[in-house]
């Protein structure tokens, strides 16, 4: 197993694709900000100053603070707080974990979903073919964040409600083009001298077509990410979105909207900024990505 | 052709219906309104009565069938919140969107394909680079931040145009919009840029990626062996065969700029139907809420016809009948 791996690796190493990223300051600088992306997710709460959703670490002498070098700032809170003295680098923190989980996790699932009805409208073809697709038509000429805010006020608040709006609204995209690359591998010489030796079809889908697709699916579901994350903090933002419980960024730009007339810029400012952070270098990279794994997407 | 129009014209039939199965579906599954429209302290008679007033203790199929029949008549019930015909709230909120979208749309083209054209030209300069970045950019934020910090900078820090509303309205041939006085521009300003920024970005994209095909046919290099000039070959010869797909994706960006006017609207207080519809998601309007989407629909679903038609009219290559 190790073995393997190790192998795979090397080989890795050695492609073009490994030389050119190692030659693209793009693609390294969008890692690089990926990985403290994450690593403050992950690691954030040990050393922010508060949690900003335990109400009783919240002290309302704090309120109101700007950020750093102005006057009056504490340098603990270099973000400035809200009007309830909850630190906004600490509900920075907490809430980008809820949007990378729910990014991260709802490509998961709409993908699984769109890979299976993609490669079972292309593998298969017929009528269930013609169904998946015609669904996928109409379903496409709808803008996804439309769908999603109707959706979430049919299924009401929360993270779960959530995954199931992004589930419904992506798999669209995956699924009309891993038929697309089905039908074509399908018709590849290997595939039907699989079929010839009797392979069963289930497995001539994992072991031929699914690795063919792969690359497409790689690229897609990078870009994804960064659109989920998008239509997560603006359903949050309406109120559509993650309860009021839950960390959340769209939130936090919703609740410093309210006091952005009252002078308190940085309440809305700084959790805004740091989702474009997030989906830019999310984008940036799938653009490489995109660039150097499948130029037909775009 | 003729055929191929007439068939793409009942499918998109075909997709209305089901269309007003999923928004019935949709807008039943959303909470009942009888609790909103009657006091806590109302008791099962009254609730019941309620239901039975609005129709809601019948069988569902029976519900479906009453409300396509009403929907074709254009009649979605009394808004709960407006107290009048749906339909006429959603018409009477409507101009304003499309004013809004119309500004945006026009933006998007003047700013958009200009740029577009120079980065698909000449793609290995910096400048053109830069342009392609920034569309990358201009696709990673979220519009309601965009919408937040235009109203901080211009309004709240500069003082250059109004918070939110809609301005002073005006008339230009008999249509009543804010685009006829100074006020009105002033209002729409902040909106549209905030609209168009994500539309542009894709718009640049998408004409570079023309441009360039473009730049390296024959045609091109003939035409400038031939001495033509550079401006020229861009926009007389390039351009002209780029506009294709990117008059197709306009179409189809109408839809998703309807979607977004939600957003916007909410931010700036816009009095358009996008708001409405938010506001109308928030309070529980059902009729509102079916009324929007089957109006927003029908738009949808006839633009992409209209595009599908235009496309086989424009590119006689494309064919819209076989798969």
């Amino acid at each position: 197993m190790a073995n393997s791996l190790k192998k795979q690796w090397d080989s890795l190493k050695g492609s073009q694709f490994y030389a050119h990223y190692r030659r693209s300051p793009v693609a390294l600088l969008s890692s690089a900000l990926l990985l403290i992306i994450l690593f403050l997710a992950v690691f954030g709460p040990l050393f922010t100053p508060q949690n900003p959703f335990d109400l009783s670490s919240l002290d309302l002498s704090n309120a109101y603070l700007p950020p750093y070098p102005r006057e009056g700032s504490d340098p603990a809170f270099f973000m400035g707080t809200d009007q309830q003295g909850r630190d906004i680098f600490s509900a920075i923190v907490y809430g980008s974990r809820t949007s990378l989980y729910i990014g991260v996790v709802g490509v998961l699932l709409c993908s699984a979903l769109g890979i299976f009805l993609g490669v079972l409208a292309g593998y298969y073809g017929g009528w269930l073919d013609s169904l998946i697709m015609r669904l996928a038509d109409i379903q496409l000429s709808f803008p996804s964040i439309l769908i999603a805010m109707f959706l979430m006020s049919a299924l009401g608040r929360g993270v779960g409600n959530v995954l199931i709006a992004l589930m419904l609204v992506g798999w669209v995209k995956f699924a009309r083009t891993v038929r697309g690359e089905t039908l074509s591998v399908r018709k590849m010489e290997y595939v039907d001298a699989a079929r010839v030796i009797g392979l069963p079809s289930h497995r001539i889908i994992l072991r031929y077509i699914l690795p063919n697709v792969m690359t497409s699916i790689i690229v897609l579901a990078t870009m994804q990410v960064g659109t989920f994350i998008l239509i997560e903090a603006t359903l949050s933002f309406l109120g559509l979105g993650v309860p009021v419980t839950e960390p959340s960024l769209g939130m936090l730009c919703s609740d410093g909207f309210k006091v952005m007339f009252g002078g308190l810029w940085w309440v809305s400012v700084f959790p805004g900024l740091y989702i474009v952070v997030i989906v830019f270098a999310i984008n940036l990279l799938g653009d490489f990505l995109r660039d150097e794994l499948n130029p037909k997407l775009k | 052709m003729f055929k191929t129009i007439v068939q793409r014209f009942f499918q998109m039939v075909a997709v209305m219906i089901i269309v007003t199965m999923l928004v019935f579906a949709m807008t039943y599954f959303i909470s009942n309104p009888v609790y909103l429209l009657l006091p806590q302290t109302a008791t099962e008679a009254q609730i019941a009565q309620a239901e039975a007033e609005l129709g809601l203790d019948k069988p569902l199929f029976v519900q479906y069938g009453i409300f396509l029949k009403n929907a074709l008549r254009g009649d979605f019930g009394n808004s709960y919140f407006y107290n009048r015909s749906a339909l006429s709230v959603i018409l009477e909120k409507m101009p304003a969107t499309l004013e809004l979208v119309l500004v945006t749309m026009i933006l998007t083209v003047l700013i958009g394909i200009p740029l577009g054209v120079f980065a698909g030209a000449r793609p290995n300069k910096l400048s053109s680079k830069l342009t392609m970045a920034g569309s990358i950019f201009g696709v990673s934020l979220p519009s309601f931040w965009v919408g937040m910090i235009m109203i901080y900078v211009f309004s709240l820090m500069l003082g250059w145009t109004p918070v939110s509303g809609r301005g002073e309205l005006g008339s230009i041939l008999g249509i009543r919009t804010s685009l006829a006085t100074a006020d009105g521009w002033r209002h729409l300003i902040l909106p549209a840029i905030t609209l168009a920024l994500s539309n542009v970005a894709s718009i640049i994209r998408l004409t570079r990626a023309g441009t360039q095909e473009q730049m390296r046919q024959d045609y091109i290099k003939f035409a400038r062996s031939k001495g033509v000039g550079t401006r020229q070959v861009l926009f007389g010869h390039a351009l002209k065969n780029t506009l294709i797909p990117v008059v197709t994706i306009l179409g189809l960006q109408l839809g998703d700029l309807i979607a977004f006017t939600t957003i916007t609207e909410t931010i700036f207080a816009w009095p358009g139907m996008g708001k409405m519809a938010l506001d109308a998601i928030s309070s529980n309007d059902r009729p509102i809420i079916s009324a929007y989407l089957l109006m927003v629909s029908a738009m949808f679903i006839f633009i992409n016809f209209v595009v599908d038609v235009l496309y086989t009219l424009i590119d006689p290559r494309v064919s819209l009948g076989g798969e």
